[in-house]
């Protein structure tokens, strides 16, 4: 028996895949702009990207249902854990540490250790990667090999699954540049059978320092990373966007006023700001232990604060880019035509102004998603980061770091971490790249 | 049409971007001290042969074919290292916008040495000097060391030419050099040009789209069209008797006097655009007198005298005595006249404005306290009646915009009053006026359909009725299709947007349109095409309009008054006969003489220097610096109006 946990940070990004959906049927219905994301739609990069994209939120929605299990006994009495779907998929991955650092795919540790018993030192034998081959591991090699031939035929089969899958979807809407996104499916099932057949047995990416998996740590970054990426940048846009465009529009005093608010925010060092604001945070839910639970649940409101400080202190860059396009846009004629139409100014901010700087305001966020998952790992390089219990790519990178000085030098952590984001951010860059072309009603034909 | 000793050479010569040929086979010579004309609208690759010969084309477009020869070198072998040699030295070139042109962080001397250098020139200093004086600038030794800002636009194109001249070319191409210029800045520059290339003989190859530039510049005339060269004549035959169907249509679409209460013969449809394949000639589709040959063969050259040929298959070459010989656009239904009411009775006027004035404060320092005021609109009086149209003319920087702006209410007055059919008015009043823009790009929203422009008033004032059927019939109203409402307004031509705007414009039925130059952003002939509108529009809507604009003719052709502002204020304003045939202020008179005119005349550049800036005007008549006749009293007073008839006023001390 399990107990559900809905965490703060689960209702807001299951809030906003539900918006973003709702986005989408409106949009389905209004006919033009069904043609614009019909062209998306027709665009292979797009699809590809959005392929990715939904492997990535698959991730996160998984890491995203949570729950308590039912402690063995009588009574109502649940673990003080608070685990995800993602962990039970992983329990093998999560469950299986060593000691410490190991290479990915090893059979043994990474460093000479003194052995028990005076056998001098040596590379000593991991507990569980590569088990299975027993303490001969001549046949190392030739498993791996095995395996990745096998996980590739399972991969191939799990793909052709999805191909009959598709089928009707295909058939349904057949001008959707669904070659690209089974290719795509193609090339991540080639990467994921093999790498659920050795993960079986091997630790695939390697261990970190207290010889946790390094693919399960990945995994487990993504939710942080888009939460981080998508929950700031919500926080934000709602005041650089209504800020910056009043600014630039009304002008007067209601432009020095808000021009004086983001100056001044701006001559804050950012990471002073940031940090102050963090140990506050952190000295009210330390002060307040009963207004959590679990750990997971404190961990969850330090991992919210954090987006939403970030989000106060980064909002300036877009108001002020924003602020300027809406004083070249005020004086375009089609705004004074309707001015001269008596269009209240509400409106025209909506309908001429807004639509017009969207492309910016994609733009911004895209490029934000990154910076703000990079921003997290500074963050936590100096302490006031993601709560110790989150598995994020920042503070995966930060813990690698001190590793890269090593002789030879511990490279996977930092190799995964960025590999992940480098993936999730192209995809999101690319997607964004393509939705914002075909919204533009002057590049398309 | 080779001549004996052509300087520069064109042959076949064909421009390709991708597959399509925005420049296909031209041909043409340039004979040494000469001036050759390229005439054209927007779009008909005049520009892409002139960056072809100087091999400066953009990185997507290249010379598919032909040959160039400049004197004895072939200048499409020549290596780029060769090449820049020639550009400056051989050839040089000027352009169209003036501010770009010059690097804003690096004083006009400084650039013009930098030309000089290159060119071989080590004693720079004295060149600058030298040169900056060759073109007319006063005070050429103080400056040489301003920078592009200091100088006004007229000053600016001057410094270009000096730049151009630096490495003494024997070839000046001048890309539209006085379209960003007001008229009578516009007959300084030719003026200079005019006088530079007697003294130099040095050829020139002049790219315009206008025929009254072509008139008074040119020794020979290309006309392109799509691409193509479609008539080379000399000036005189070719003003005389335009051979080309094209060239005769835009004639007869030029709006001036004689054309005035009829409709312009507008070209139907639009130039076609570049990678359209064409069986037979590239013109048919808009030619009232196409053949069945014209559709299926390229029509061939045809020598019609020595020295004008033509690309037609038309045999007959008629003479065109005035506007004989051209065939109507669409004949009007309304008469065929411009409508224009007679003089009402003793209604008050439509629009009265008495005494209007739009200060801008300058500001300064940290309280951001003003320290003074541009003082762009300074006591100016109107009067507008119902169904009439007035002209308010002016160059640029006087103020006209902005009276325009202050009567509709998007610029709050400083001070005067406005009247609406007698009633005062205060801010807004959409039901009653609206403004049609300028730029025809600018002004409509890309990312709104054109059936929510045009219907953007209709919900903006909550008027009643079903505002799909009325969008229908107001795209109808100006001559676009229903259907096009779903579109978007970049799928759309120059003269289609500006009728959109003007559909907008009229949704909520205003009494008084401000048309704020409509047309000088178009085509000859769509700028026809819009006007024709206008004039039905007024017949059947019976339409006030305050049309603001710096083209004469079109003035002429439309307006039944004219009021002439100069620096805020206006100089002289009444009926167009009065002030346009007898104009008494020297401003005005300035003006009109520095308009190109086709038929011959010259024009003329009867004022020096550039308007004063309205932050700081001169003391007394603002006319004064430029004036010719001014004395100590111009200097000391602003004049009083002098009424000169029943409605012909001016204001200058000396109005006989």
């Amino acid at each position: 028996m399990i107990k559900p946990v809905l965490l703060w940070s689960d209702l807001l990004f299951f809030l906003l895949i539900a918006a973003t959906f709702a986005g989408g049927w409106l949009a389905a219905r209004t006919e033009h702009l069904r043609l614009a994301w019909r062209r998306v739609g027709r665009s292979r990069v797009a699809m590809a990207a959005a392929t990715l994209l939904a492997a990535f939120l698959l991730i996160g929605v998984l890491d995203s249902l949570h729950y308590r299990e039912r402690l063995p006994g009588d009574g109502e009495n649940y673990a003080v854990e608070v685990r995800s779907a993602l962990d039970a998929l992983l329990t093998g991955l999560r469950t299986r540490q060593e000691r410490t650092y190991s290479a990915p795919l090893a059979t043994h540790l990474f460093a000479k250790e003194s052995l028990e018993g005076d056998q001098g030192r040596d590379f000593p034998r991991l507990k569980h990667g590569g088990a299975h081959l027993g303490a001969d591991t001549a046949g190392h090699g030739a498993d791996l090999l095995a395996k990745t031939v096998q996980g590739m035929g399972v991969g191939v089969v799990a793909w052709l699954v999805l191909w009959l899958g598709f089928l009707p979807a295909r058939q349904a809407a057949p001008h959707l540049a669904w070659d690209a996104v089974l290719a795509t499916l193609f090339a991540l099932c080639l990467v994921a059978g093999p790498v659920l057949l050795l993960a079986q047995g091997y630790h695939v990416l390697g261990t970190d320092k207290v010889g946790q998996d390094v693919l399960y740590l990945t995994l487990k970054s993504v939710r942080t990373g888009l939460l981080i990426g998508t929950l700031t940048t919500l926080i934000m846009l709602p005041a650089a966007v209504a800020l910056g465009l009043l600014a630039g529009y009304a002008g007067g005093w209601i432009d020095d006023v808000i021009q004086y608010l983001y100056t001044t925010l701006n001559s804050i060092p950012g990471v002073l700001l940031i940090a102050a604001s963090v140990l506050m945070m952190q000295v009210v839910i330390d002060t307040h232990p009963d207004w959590f639970a679990t750990a997971a649940e404190r961990a969850d409101a330090r991992l919210l604060a954090l987006c939403a400080i970030l989000g106060i202190t980064s909002w300036t860059g877009l108001c002020r880019l924003l602020r300027g396009e809406a004083l070249k846009l005020r004086e375009l004629e089609y705004v004074q035509a309707a001015r001269a139409l008596g269009v209240s100014g509400a409106r025209i901010l909506w309908r001429h102004i807004l639509p017009n700087v969207m492309h910016i305001v994609m733009i911004a966020i895209v490029m934000d998603f990154s910076g703000l998952v990079l921003a997290e790992a500074v963050l936590s390089y100096i302490g006031i980061g993601v709560d110790p219990n989150t598995v994020s790519f920042g503070s995966m990178i930060n813990t690698a770091r001190m590793e890269l000085a090593r002789e030879p030098m511990v490279w996977w952590s930092l190799a995964a971490a960025f590999a992940f984001m480098f993936v999730l951010v192209l995809a999101a860059n690319l997607f964004a790249d393509v939705v914002r072309d075909a919204f533009d009603p002057r590049a398309s034909r | 049409m080779s001549l004996p000793m052509s300087l520069l050479r064109v042959r076949d010569l064909s421009v390709a971007i991708g597959d399509a040929l925005p420049v296909e086979d031209v041909s043409f010579d340039i004979a040494a001290g000469e001036t050759f004309a390229l005439l054209g609208e927007s779009g008909c690759g005049k520009s892409l042969t002139a960056l072809a010969l100087m091999r400066l084309l953009p990185p997507a477009a290249r010379i598919a074919s032909g040959a160039v020869r400049f004197a004895d070198t072939d200048l499409c072998a020549l290596s780029e290292a060769r090449m820049r040699d020639v550009r400056g030295g051989k050839l040089g070139m000027i352009f169209q916008e003036p501010s770009s042109s010059l690097n804003p962080v690096m004083t006009v001397g400084a650039q013009i040495a930098e030309a000089l250098r290159l060119h071989g020139d080590a004693a720079a200093r004295e060149r600058v000097v030298e040169l900056l004086a060759a073109v007319g600038i006063p005070d050429p030794a103080r400056r040489a060391g301003e920078y592009p800002f200091q100088m006004s636009g007229g000053m600016k194109q001057r410094a270009m030419i000096a730049m151009a001249l630096a490495g003494e070319p024997e070839l000046l191409i001048a890309d539209e050099p006085t379209t960003a210029l007001d008229v009578t800045i516009q007959a300084q520059v030719l003026d200079l040009l005019r006088a530079l290339q007697r003294r130099r003989a040095m050829a020139m190859l002049l790219i315009t789209h206008d025929l009254g530039v072509v008139a008074n510049m040119a020794d020979r005339v290309g006309v392109m069209y799509a691409g193509q060269l479609v008539e080379i004549a000399p000036r005189a035959a070719f003003f005389a008797a335009p051979g080309h169907p094209y060239a005769r249509r835009l004639f007869a679409a030029l709006p001036d006097t004689a054309a005035r209460r009829s409709r312009l013969a507008t070209i139907p449809g639009s130039v076609p655009p570049p990678g359209t394949r064409h069986a037979g000639c590239r013109f048919v589709e808009r030619c009232g007198e196409a053949l069945p040959v014209c559709h299926a063969a390229p029509p061939p050259w045809r020598e019609y005298a020595p020295g004008h040929a033509v690309r037609c298959h038309l045999p007959a070459l008629p003479v065109l005595a005035g506007k004989v010989g051209v065939t109507e656009g669409n004949p009007c239904g309304t008469g065929g006249t411009v409508a224009d009411a007679a003089a009402p009775g003793g209604a008050p006027p439509l629009l009265a404005v008495s005494d209007l004035q739009v200060y801008f404060p300058i500001r300064k320092g940290v309280l951001r306290r003003a320290v003074g005021h541009v003082r762009a609109v300074d006591g100016v009086s109107l009067v507008l009646h119902a169904g009439r149209t007035l002209a308010l003319v002016g160059e640029s920087g006087c103020g006209k915009t902005t009276v325009g702006k202050a009567i509709l209410g998007l610029q709050a007055p400083s001070g005067g009053a406005l009247a609406l059919d007698g009633a005062p008015l205060a801010g807004l009043a959409p039901r009653r006026m609206q403004m049609v823009f300028q730029d025809p790009y600018g002004s409509l929203n890309p990312r709104l359909r054109v059936g929510e422009i045009v219907a953007e008033g209709l919900c903006a004032l909550r008027l009643p009725g079903d505002h799909a059927a009325q969008v229908r019939e107001l795209l109808a109203q100006v001559g676009l299709d229903a259907a096009m409402a779903g579109r978007y307004p970049h799928e759309f031509s120059g003269g289609q947007r500006q009728r959109i705007a003007i559909a907008r414009a009229l949704a909520v039925r205003p009494g008084l349109l401000i048309c704020d130059e409509p047309t000088s952003a178009l085509d000859v002939s769509v700028q026809a095409q819009i006007l024709n509108l206008l004039g039905d529009l007024q017949a059947r809507l019976g339409l006030a309009y305050l049309f603001i604009t710096h083209n004469i003719a079109v003035v002429d052709y439309l307006a039944r008054e004219v009021a002439v502002m100069y620096l805020g204020r206006i100089v002289e304003r009444g009926t167009t006969e009065a002030v346009l045939r007898g104009a008494r202020h020297p401003y005005t008179q300035a003006l009109l003489a520095a308009v190109p005119r086709i038929a011959g005349g010259g024009v003329e550049a009867r004022v020096a220097g550039d308007p004063p800036s309205p932050a700081n005007p001169p003391p007394g008549c603002h006319f004064h610096p430029r004036c010719p006749r001014a004395e100590a009293r111009c200097r000391a007073s602003y004049p009083d109006e002098t009424t000169l008839a029943a409605d012909h006023v001016v204001r200058c001390h000396f109005p006989a």
